[in-house]
């Protein structure tokens, strides 16, 4: 055994980082420093850069440092199910630590080329989703949501009626409030036994934030590659995550690029996000996340680099003419959604999902109209009159149909209000599902 | 033959990120490729700056683990591609490692696996004689590779003119046989097999002149080939917020564009997207060859967790093989979807090694780089008359969708066609979303194009687009007045204006990329199509109220689409042509 080298000079402390000289470090390995783990990120010659994750309040400059030889790690095993852990995978439900192999966090990617395509349909029952915007396994989304927004309770729902093996929660400046309310939530349902949780809350140390993804994903890829599971992935939220890296960027000096984010914002959540994905074993990785604007705005950096790894975005909205939170359809877009409808799910599927989406357009400029004060023609009362029962029938996030029902629905809302010919759809569907008006 | 093995080895002497510093003991070149010996690895890296005796490599590979004083040893080699029969139906990373080869589940550190099949036999037919004085470019043979007679030529390396002193009869030989021997000036023999090497950064000539591009690329997109067409051997891009529908309309183009091959790149974007590739295109078939798309394909791809700086490798192989392909006298079809995070990996680097940044943090001559890129596409005529060409057509991410950004603006510069994707349109679910207004064709302007258009389309092809543009601006000013003033505050002439720019719209402008039929539109049907919908914007409907005007369009448009979804010319089609003709009949009798 070799004997731990201890050094006990700082030659720089910033308020995420310290550099001190040392020897034989590689890149990117753990160390302690006065107890708090550290984690290299620069090597120039002898002198070593750490990122300090619980801060550097207080540090001396005389701190003791000893470096553990490895990168950030994970044991990882079935004794991971139902468990806790705080953003370093220490236990925080008072239980015993989890026995079973490492494994190194942020690892190698997969292979595109063994990858299967992502085919199985995930069903929430919520309509918004599942007949506009389809999610699958294997795909990657995010809400994209103002803080005042009931993502996290939409999420829950999602992660419950999703018939996933595993549930894995990775919660980054997590309001205690909130992380209650999902340990409640996962209680009540009887699905604590399939629920990991990796969490930093608004009390802890930001930096410590940047080990929460790869701690949710290396337990993921271990159940989902070793156990062929389905596992779904819950990160909350990514921006502030991305405000973590751009603390520990802009303490090592770098230049910033828009919105003062580091230049590699976007290969750093791409990291993350590409680690969703379907094995050809059946074992599956989907993760779901939240991303909070600021006041809406999608432009800024961190959605606006998200949008393009994501596939696809989820937007709540709050329909005032109905009184409920919807599903934005205009907004939301799930990409993969084209895998399934149609295919899996009945023929008629897309064709009804963008009429609707259309007609509901023509009811939006209708309202335009009349709030300038313009005179409605009799096309688009009728349109305003379907998009209220249309909001209120499946847009809204508290609708629990199967997708059969929701294309149903559509069609008799069609039929209620608009002639065959306004809906654009192809005939020999309309001959086959419009319905017969009762006598 | 320009190339050396060098001797030079060097130390780790820094690690930011993927970005290393070595003290070299001898000489480096810039661009030169090296290997980090780590654990019985050997990480690629390329030189980017030397600066005294410390050269800084970009590692195509994770840095963790690297120590100080970690051993490297350089190649005297740029980064090369490997260019031989077998490159078709391949999937490439961005170094050109096929993934097929790699073995396991995960992208191990370190690890290579061989481009082409070293093992697999060809056909050998000589195309050269013995005695022949040739140069560098020049068909020697061919072997069968598919469907395309792949040629085998002098190595674009070999300087000067050579004598054929032998070449081999039809044979069965492998990629590394022999295949000919050429003796130079001074009678130094030269061995040439069907492979050769051929650093990517560098464009890949071999061609006796580049001529301006003067025939369309069918491409099957309605909104592309009608109204701003794209030719072989153009240059086009395409900027769109994410959700506009960039990928799909890629997709679309590469399933169904007239090209001979096809080669994507896919740079630092999604793998499912990849994979969907990798999974339909083996089944999808080529309809104007009846074989499968995957064996027109080559496929590049560098996902976005794969490492940045072979991302930026990435672009210039998938362009390398194109150029190659060229020079057989192909019409070659280069696709690469995002060059944003192209020049995103270029700003990594270039904020790594602490150069002065430009705007948004991107290098300073980002827009050299990026029009030297795109100068290598284009159509040329080889040495023995015969032309081919390079088209290429790249997508950009706009970051935040704002056109005013320095990749978008770089881009504009380099590259003559635009398709401007509009979020308004793909809103309102309007795809493709192609902005018909604010997309141009630069290649319209070109004589020569106009009247091979004109030849390849229709008589007066080009004057029947400018008609149809004109309704659409009418069409945009029409409904802004609309708005402005209301339904009935305007002349019922201005919601048959407005209606008529939507008719466009709606039959020609937006087409379903996931419908069987409606997908592709070869030029015939766009022309049959584009000549019946301006034979109705010609007429003068007698409407004496605004909302007869749209309830009358939407039936109409209705029954256009019906055409659209229906086979071309079949019984369906020409039921609901019969029932257009009616309607419109009906109406013109004034009935209102």
């Amino acid at each position: 055994m070799k004997v731990q080298k201890v050094y006990t000079r700082l030659t720089k402390i910033t308020k995420a980082t310290v550099s001190l000289l040392a020897e034989g470090v590689s890149y990117e390995e753990l160390a302690i420093i006065d107890g708090r783990l550290a984690q290299v990120i620069k090597i120039v010659g002898q002198e070593v850069s750490l990122q300090v994750f619980s801060g550097t309040e207080g540090l001396s400059t005389k701190a003791r440092v000893f470096f553990l030889g490895h990168p950030p790690r994970l044991k990882v095993s079935e004794e991971l199910a139902g468990r806790y852990f705080n953003a370093y995978g220490e236990p925080l439900d008072g239980k015993p630590p989890v026995e079973g192999d490492y494994v190194e966090l942020g690892g190698p990617t997969i292979n595109p080329a063994r990858r299967s395509q992502p085919s199985e349909l995930i069903a929430t029952g919520i309509a918004g989703i599942d007949l506009n915007n389809t999610l699958v396994t294997g795909q990657k989304i995010p809400f994209f949501a103002n803080p005042d927004e009931p993502y996290n309770q939409v999420m829950a729902t999602v992660a419950l009626r999703a018939q996933s093996d595993k549930i894995i929660l990775g919660g980054m400046g997590l309001s205690h409030d909130d992380y209650l309310y999902y340990k409640k939530v996962f209680q009540h349902a009887g699905a604590e036994h399939r629920i990991v949780v990796f969490l930093n809350t608004t009390e802890d140390p930001p930096v410590e934030r940047l080990l929460i993804p790869d701690m949710c994903l290396s337990a993921a890829e271990y159940f989902a590659v070793k156990k062929h599971e389905k596992v779904l992935v819950l990160l909350t939220d990514m921006t502030l995550y991305a405000d973590a890296l751009a603390i520990v960027s802009s303490k090592m000096e770098q230049i910033p690029s828009k919105d003062s984010m580091p230049g590699s914002l976007y290969s750093d959540l791409a990291r993350i996000y590409e680690r969703a994905v379907q094995l050809p074993t059946g074992g599956s990785i989907t993760i779901i996340a939240v991303t909070t604007l600021n006041d809406g705005d999608i432009t800024h950096a961190i959605p606006d680099n998200t949008g393009y790894i994501t596939e696809g975005q989820l937007f709540l909205r709050r329909d005032t003419t109905v009184g409920k939170v919807i599903v934005d359809p205009f907004r939301s877009l799930s990409r993969l959604k084209q895998i399934v409808i149609g295919k899996k799910t009945r023929e008629d599927h897309p064709q009804v999902m963008n009429a609707l989406v259309r007609l509901f357009a023509d009811a939006a400029n209708a309202k335009t109209k009349l709030e300038n004060g313009f005179e409605l023609t009799r096309y688009d009362r009728r349109a305003l009159e379907f998009a209220r029962e249309y909001s209120r029938e499946l847009l809204a996030i508290d609708v629990n149909l199967n997708i059969e029902a929701m294309l149903n629905k559509g069609w008799e809302l069609m039929a209620k209000y608009f002639d065959k010919s306004e809906t654009g759809i192809r005939q020999d569907l309309i001959d086959k599902y419009w319905p017969v008006k009762s006598p | 033959m320009n190339m050396y093995e060098s001797q030079t080895t060097g130390r780790l002497s820094a690690i930011i990120s993927n970005l290393v510093n070595i003290e070299l003991e001898g000489p480096a070149r810039q661009n030169e490729i090296c290997f980090i010996e780590h654990e019985g690895h050997r990480l690629m890296a390329e030189v980017i700056r030397i600066t005294g005796n410390v050269a800084q490599a970009q590692v195509f590979d994770s840095t963790r683990g690297l120590k100080i004083n970690t051993p490297v040893v350089f190649t005297g080699h740029m980064l090369e591609a490997t260019l031989g029969p077998g490159l078709l139906s391949k999937k490439y990373d961005g170094l050109q490692n096929d993934l097929e080869k790699l073995p396991g589940l995960f992208l191990e550190r370190g690890t290579h696996s061989s481009p082409l099949d070293e093992d697999k036999e060809y056909n050998f037919i000589p195309l050269a004689k013995e005695g022949d004085v040739v140069s560098a470019g020049d068909w020697l043979g061919e072997v069968q590779e598919g469907w395309i007679p792949h040629k085998i030529m002098v190595p674009l390396t070999f300087k000067g003119q050579f004598r054929v002193g032998f070449i081999s009869p039809s044979a069965v030989l492998r990629i590394n046989d022999t295949v000919a021997i050429l003796l130079d000036q001074e009678g130094q023999e030269h061995k040439v097999t069907m492979v050769q090497r051929w650093p990517v950064k560098k464009a890949f000539l071999g061609y006796r002149e580049k001529i301006r591009p003067d025939t369309i690329l069918e491409t099957g997109v309605r909104a592309i080939d009608t109204l701003n067409p794209l030719p072989e051997g153009g240059t086009g891009f395409i900027p769109g917020p994410f959700g506009c529908g960039k990928t799909v309309l890629q997709h679309a183009i590469s399933k169904n564009a007239n090209a001979d091959l096809i080669v994507l790149v896919a740079c630092g974007e999604r793998a499912n997207e990849v994979v969907e590739i990798f999974k339909t295109f083996p089944e999808l078939e080529d309809t104007r060859t009846g074989r499968k798309l995957i064996e027109r394909t080559t496929i590049v791809c560098n996902t976005s967790n794969m490492p940045v700086a072979a991302r930026e490798a990435s672009v210039y192989t998938g362009m390398t093989i194109a150029e190659y392909y060229r020079s057989m006298g192909l019409k070659v079809l280069l696709l690469a979807d995002s060059t944003s995070r192209w020049a995103q990996a270029l700003r990594e680097m270039s904020n790594r090694l602490e150069e002065l940044p430009g705007p948004d943090a991107f290098p300073m001559d980002l827009t050299a780089t990026i029009t030297a890129f795109y100068a290598r596409a284009g159509k040329v005529i080889l040495k023995n008359g015969r032309t081919g060409s390079v088209t290429f057509l790249g997508t950009v991410s706009p970051a935040g969708g704002n056109l005013k950004e320095p990749v978008t603006e770089s881009t504009r510069k380099a590259a003559r066609c635009f398709y401007a994707l509009s979020q308004k349109r793909a809103d309102s679910k309007r795809y493709p979303a192609i902005d018909p207004l604010d997309s141009y064709s630069k290649y319209l302007e070109y004589g020569e194009f106009r009247e091979k258009l004109n030849d390849i389309m229709a008589p007066g092809w080009a004057e029947l687009v400018e008609e149809a543009r004109d309704i659409l601006r009418q069409s945009s000013e029409a409904r802004e007045q609309i708005s402005i003033l209301g339904d009935d505050s305007v002349p019922v002439d201005y919601h048959e204006i407005f209606w008529k720019g939507e008719l466009i719209d709606f039959v020609i402008l937006q087409q379903d990329a996931f419908d069987k039929i409606d997908a592709n539109t070869p030029l015939a049907r766009q022309v049959y199509m584009l000549r019946l919908v301006l034979e109705i914007c010609r007429q003068n409907f007698p409407f004496s109220h605004f909302e007869d005007v749209s309830s009358f369009f939407k039936k109409l448009i209705h029954l256009l689409k019906q055409m659209n979804y229906s086979a071309f010319a079949s019984e369906t089609f020409q039921r609901y042509e019969k029932e257009v003709r009616e309607l419109i009949d009906e109406a013109t009798k004034g009935r209102g």
